[in-house]
């Protein structure tokens, strides 16, 4: 599975869990109108570094926090696996 | 520190510069704080209150704040009911606090079978009114606070004490313009109001279900320049579109670890801003802000009075006497909050590495989601509910985005019928999952959930908890 479907595949999880109305994961997607709060953002940075064993935001200190799914989805698919 | 001709909130509007200029504000409406000298949505009625325990149960926070600064001085205690309480909580809080009057913005039926008689209005429309007459009294401010499970604690302060970190005698030469992410009805949204009001400012409320974006492109269109929340609030800053509308002169993080990533990332974020990152609770007050960038704190302000703030450390925990500590719990005796010598127990676990202090977490394994308490025994408890269970381990993890959350270790019992040939493994975390979601609040909930062998039991036969 690539990155990108992995990513997306837990959200459609997460938001299901959480009760959350998803909106369309497109690639400008702006992350804050997702439909994700915080909470599930933190739980779905946690399930990816456990399925794609890294953490991105811990791994680089000047990260650029992510504004759409696509900077989201390239700063996983950037980092060292 | 108040200025000594300064006894109540209102009677400081009268006396602080910029009158004119200055503005509180929230999505719909901004009232110059020169029109709340002469009235406010509880002017005409303000007699009533003389000598009341008040709760304020208002939803929108610019109506809270007219609320208060009407109210303080004029009854004899005021109790803020913060956005999420528990509503099974009020009846307790009402009769703890011998509450005899509610002050609402909405319908108040929701209030009514409380047994308290009085229920007043206060709406952000302002009447302004003529001289009127009430007899001055000191109030007690109550806060709430979410540090222990069931019923919240409920912590006694007095404007005195609520305002001791803040110097209304150094008034900024220009008007600054105050925004928070934190509520004003908890201690840290409060200290923002009482700055604004004190020290010559405006303040910009969120509204009530307002997106981030939404707010802040409202700072923006007000000129925001000192902005305050917590590391997950900033984090989440950050990811804003938004976030680059506004410039802020000052930028200010408390109430969780400010870890180095966050500080480095709204450095590069809003270069010209002072950032810094404050320690403060409702118990404790405010004990120091870092001013240099680094996260954990120099150890050169521990065992020595920063003006009248004194810090200590006994068994790895912070310890805290300021004149901004809380005077006691409601109904409990004063040793409760502070030990014979004033000092506060903060409960947060520092350590010493060369010349500075780091936070590790808290004491007793309590772990903080973005800023909401997690007492690990409550959610253990959930998950030993589950029959399959033997016992469950839960713990904080690291977060780069709500600084920590909630996972679980957790132990079955080998039982023929739910042995994990029989049931998969994926499908039990969901049902121990499904358990969880039906009875805890959402940050409660283990992101993730690890079936191990045995767990780490220390001596004591206490599941070893490390911070």
């Amino acid at each position: 599975m690539s990155i990108k479907m992995v990513i997306t595949s837990q959200i459609y999880k997460i938001a299901d869990e959480q009760n959350k109305n998803l909106a369309p994961l497109t690639d400008d997607l702006n992350l804050l109108e997702s439909g994700l709060d915080s909470l599930c953002f933190a739980i779905l940075v946690a399930r990816l570094e456990d399925e794609l064993g890294c953490d991105p935001f811990t791994a680089f200190t000047d990260v650029h926090y992510p504004v759409t799914l696509g900077d989201f989805i390239r700063l996983y698919e950037n980092a060292p696996q | 520190m108040l200025p000594s001709n300064i006894w109540s909130l209102r009677d400081s509007l009268g006396k602080t510069s910029h009158r004119e200029s200055r503005f509180l504000a929230n999505g719909t409406m901004s009232i110059a704080l020169a029109d709340l000298v002469c009235g406010s949505g509880l002017r005409d009625c303000l007699s009533m209150f003389s000598g009341c325990s008040v709760l304020i149960a208002t939803r929108d926070q610019l109506a809270t704040a007219l609320a208060l600064i009407e109210l303080d001085g004029v009854v004899r205690r005021l109790t803020l009911c913060p956005p999420d309480l528990p509503q099974e909580y009020l009846s307790s809080i009402i009769v703890k606090a011998g509450i005899d009057a509610i002050v609402c913005d909405c319908d108040s039926a929701e209030y009514g079978n409380l047994g308290v008689r009085r229920h007043f209005m206060c709406t952000t429309a302002i009447r302004p009114m003529g001289d009127f007459q009430v007899d001055p009294c000191p109030t007690e401010w109550i806060l709430l606070t979410s540090g222990t499970t069931g019923l919240p604690k409920m912590v006694a302060h007095s404007l005195g004490t609520l305002t001791a970190a803040i110097d209304a005698s150094k008034i900024e030469e220009r008007p600054v313009v105050w925004g928070t992410f934190y509520d004003v009805r908890r201690y840290g949204g409060l200290q923002v109001l009482f700055r604004a009001i004190l020290a010559g400012g405006s303040f910009v409320l969120l509204d009530v279900g307002e997106s981030l974006g939404q707010y802040l492109d409202r700072l923006a269109e007000h000129h925001v320049t000192h902005v305050l929340g917590t590391p997950s609030h900033w984090r989440r800053v950050i990811m804003s579109p938004s976030a680059r509308k506004i410039a802020p002169e000052y930028v200010r993080l408390s109430g969780e670890i400010a870890d180095q990533s966050i500080l480095d990332s709204l450095h590069v974020f809003y270069p010209h801003a002072h950032i810094s990152h404050a320690f403060a609770s409702t118990e404790a007050g405010v004990a120091f802000e870092v001013k240099d960038r680094f996260e954990g704190f120099p150890a050169s302000i521990v065992n020595r009075s920063t003006g009248d703030v004194a810090l200590r450390i006994d068994d790895a925990s912070l310890r805290v006497r300021s004149p901004g500590t809380a005077k006691g719990f409601v109904g409990k005796e004063a040793s409760m909050l502070a030990d014979e010598e004033g000092f506060v127990d903060t409960g947060d676990i520092v350590d010493r590495r060369g010349d500075r202090y780091y936070f590790l977490g808290r004491r007793g394994g309590i772990i903080n989601v973005g800023g909401l308490k997690v007492h690990p025994e409550e959610v253990e408890a959930v998950i030993n509910r589950h029959p399959a269970v033997r016992m469950s381990s839960v713990r904080s993890r690291r977060s780069p985005i709500t600084g920590s959350i909630v996972v679980a270790d957790v132990v079955l019992k080998v039982e023929p019928d739910i042995s994990s040939a029989l049931t998969p493994t994926i499908e039990l975390k969901e049902e121990i999952l499904q358990v969880c979601r039906d009875s805890l609040a959402q940050h409660k909930v283990p992101a993730a959930i690890r079936f191990v062998a045995d767990l780490d039991v220390g001596s004591t036969g206490k599941l070893a908890r490390h911070a």
